[in-house]
């Protein structure tokens, strides 16, 4: 059963236009401008239960508009939506019980009171027992070690501790389906890194479906065997994470540090016939190149029969880049 | 049933959190209620009555009308209107529950909490030195008790009504200042009702205000007498009901059209 089904969805909005400047502020509060924006156009979609799945995009790419539509905040335009086999917006009361919601960039705990005090109404909210609560939260405190943090008012905790403990109350009922809106956004690597783990471990062990939306590629390498890619509202990309990197990642990124300063003409007219791009890097004396699959040997030996090296460094393409090249040419080839 | 009065548990620990603002608050309706006694005691100036009132009566009308304004005044509208602004509603609308209905239950929870540990003191502090005259039959007070709870309910209609409007709005903070003073002017609470002329008491008479302070502190001054009584409580009940049939119907387009601002 798949636990994410959207066909066709589509949501716009209309945005008031102000006019500029003193008059076209008198002439607004008459008549107003309206432009349509279309920040989700028409994106089809699947998930099966137990998946990870990033969903990824600039900002304003609808990326949010699109987790709020499956959440059942925001209605569609169009479009059909079936989640945990039901429909978000129709029967959110039911629905909400099922799914567990994490904004990074909003709190959802109270912000004056202690944080134990937010999970004890979260579960009257949503009818945990004692033993079900001691149960399955025990665990998850003890994973995100944030035991000692209970008794805190959540003001007086940093901004790490504050999302370990929204991950936590998103998940005082165990839904099934958790829905991440940029959860490590400011967070520093120790609890990124923390966040993650616990996130792999949470769908090994109750084979919870995550939806997550991040700008960190590291949180989407580390955890996701798909991604979809979102641009304008459309989708551009949706499949594993590995062909992504075959198709867009081909070969790999050499980078030389010279003795002495070089010129790019000159390591052009070196690596010549061998589809080698060069860039500047940007330590003095540095120069990248990015050389296909299965060229390296023949390209580092060509430059280091010529020049006085002081190193040599090899790496994959980052995922970063890959994407990052996508935008720029608008769509996915091939 | 169990969610809600837990939000009303959780309320009362918000209401606890600054000690400060607890104190200051005591302090803040005993002194308000001397103010008033004062004005009106140059008001009387010597005059046994007037329209009916004693300056005993109209003393404890005073004390009485700021005592259940604690109870029934909430900023829900202001809440809502600011959970809008930034887009928290979103995160209210994760929760399995009617947005409308907790936010009620938040307005009740701070009435409850501000009526016997704010006011409830701070009237029996100002009783010590003002003659105040409150009644002896147990029957007024079971009235009092209904009519108060009926302005809350009235009260926070027209707030959930104002919120909801923010919905189709984003920024309409003028409206809701206008509202406050309209129910503050309206209500009764500075000045009993029996004392507008009469073209404006008919004409308040077909509104929601007078029903939100001026009935229960006629109640309770026992100003109102017997069939008087139940006249009262019965347009409190009505307007109760009334006003939830355009609450019903906003909400129900706003969900559709809501824009949740800020990523």
């Amino acid at each position: 059963m798949n636990a994410i089904e959207v066909e066709h969805l589509r949501k716009e909005f209309k945005v008031h236009k102000s006019r500029s400047g003193l008059v076209g502020a008198f002439r607004d509060l008459w008549t107003r401008r309206y432009t349509l924006v279309r920040a989700v156009d028409d994106i089809s979609f699947a998930v099966k239960q137990g998946e990870i799945v990033g969903y990824i995009g600039e900002n304003g790419a609808g990326k949010s508009t699109t987790i709020k539509m499956l959440t059942g905040i925001l209605t569609p335009t169009s479009g059909r939506i079936v989640v945990n086999g039901m429909n978000p917006h129709k029967e959110r009361e039911k629905f909400v019980r099922t799914i567990g919601v994490v904004f990074g960039q909003r709190s959802q705990l109270w912000w004056d009171i202690a944080v134990q005090e937010s999970f004890r109404l979260l579960k009257k909210v949503y009818r945990v027992s004692d033993e079900q609560y001691r149960r399955h939260m025990g665990e998850v405190i003890d994973m995100l070690e944030i035991g000692p943090l209970l008794d805190k008012p959540v003001r007086k905790l940093s901004l790490g501790q504050r999302m370990r403990c929204e991950l936590a109350a998103a998940l005082i009922h165990n839904p099934p389906l958790l829905f991440l809106d940029e959860p490590t956004i400011g967070l520093d690597v120790l609890v990124k890194l923390n966040i993650r783990q616990f996130l792999k471990q949470l769908n090994e062990r109750y084979g919870t479906t995550i939806l997550l939306t991040t700008h960190d590629m590291s949180d989407i390498e580390a955890l996701c065997e798909r991604v979809i890619m979102l641009d304008e509202g459309k989708i551009i990309y949706d499949g594993s994470l590995e062909r992504l990197k075959e198709r867009w990642g081909q070969g790999k990124r050499v980078a030389f540090t010279f003795a002495e300063a070089v010129t790019s003409a000159f390591l052009q007219q070196l690596t010549e016939g061998l589809e080698v791009v060069w860039k500047k890097g940007e330590q003095p004396n540095v120069w990248v190149s990015h050389v296909p699959s299965g060229g390296v040997p023949e390209v580092v030996s060509r430059v280091a029969a010529r020049c006085a090296l002081q190193d040599i460094r090899i790496h994959e393409v980052p995922t970063e880049e890959i994407v990052r090249n996508i935008y720029e040419e608008g769509a996915v080839r091939g | 049933m169990d969610k809600y009065m837990e939000m009303v548990r959780i309320r009362f620990l918000m209401m606890l959190a600054y000690r400060t603002n607890y104190y200051t608050g005591i302090l803040i309706y005993a002194i308000n209620i001397a103010a008033y006694y004062f004005l009106w005691s140059a008001i009387y100036g010597g005059k046994s009555s007037m329209q009916g009132m004693s300056l005993g009566q109209m003393t404890t009308y005073v004390a009485i009308s700021w005592l259940a304004r604690a109870f029934y005044f909430n900023n829900l509208d202001r809440e809502i209107a600011m959970e809008i602004r930034d887009g928290k509603v979103a995160v209210e609308l994760i929760r399995p529950y009617s947005y409308l209905g907790m936010k009620a239950v938040q307005g009740l929870g701070e009435g409850l909490f501000r009526l016997f540990f704010l006011s409830l003191p701070g009237l029996f502090f100002v009783s010590l030195f003002l003659p105040l005259q409150f009644p002896g039959h147990a029957k007024t007070w079971l009235s009092f008790g209904l009519s108060l709870l009926f302005s809350f309910i009235i009260f926070s209609e027209l707030n959930l009504l104002a919120g909801v409007v923010t919905f189709f709005t984003f920024r309409n903070e003028g409206l809701l200042r206008a509202k406050r003073f309209i129910i503050d002017l309206f209500s009764g609470l500075i000045l009993p009702l029996s004392f507008y002329p009469d073209w404006a008491q008919q004409l308040m008479a077909y509104m929601p205000f007078q029903a939100i302070s001026y009935i229960p502190s006629m109640i309770i001054t026992e100003s109102f007498q017997g069939a008087a009584v139940s006249d009262g409580l019965f347009t409190q009940a009505a307007w109760c009901v009334l006003l939830w049939f355009p609450i019903a119907l906003l909400w129900r387009v706003a969900k559709k059209r809501l824009v949740v601002q800020g990523g």
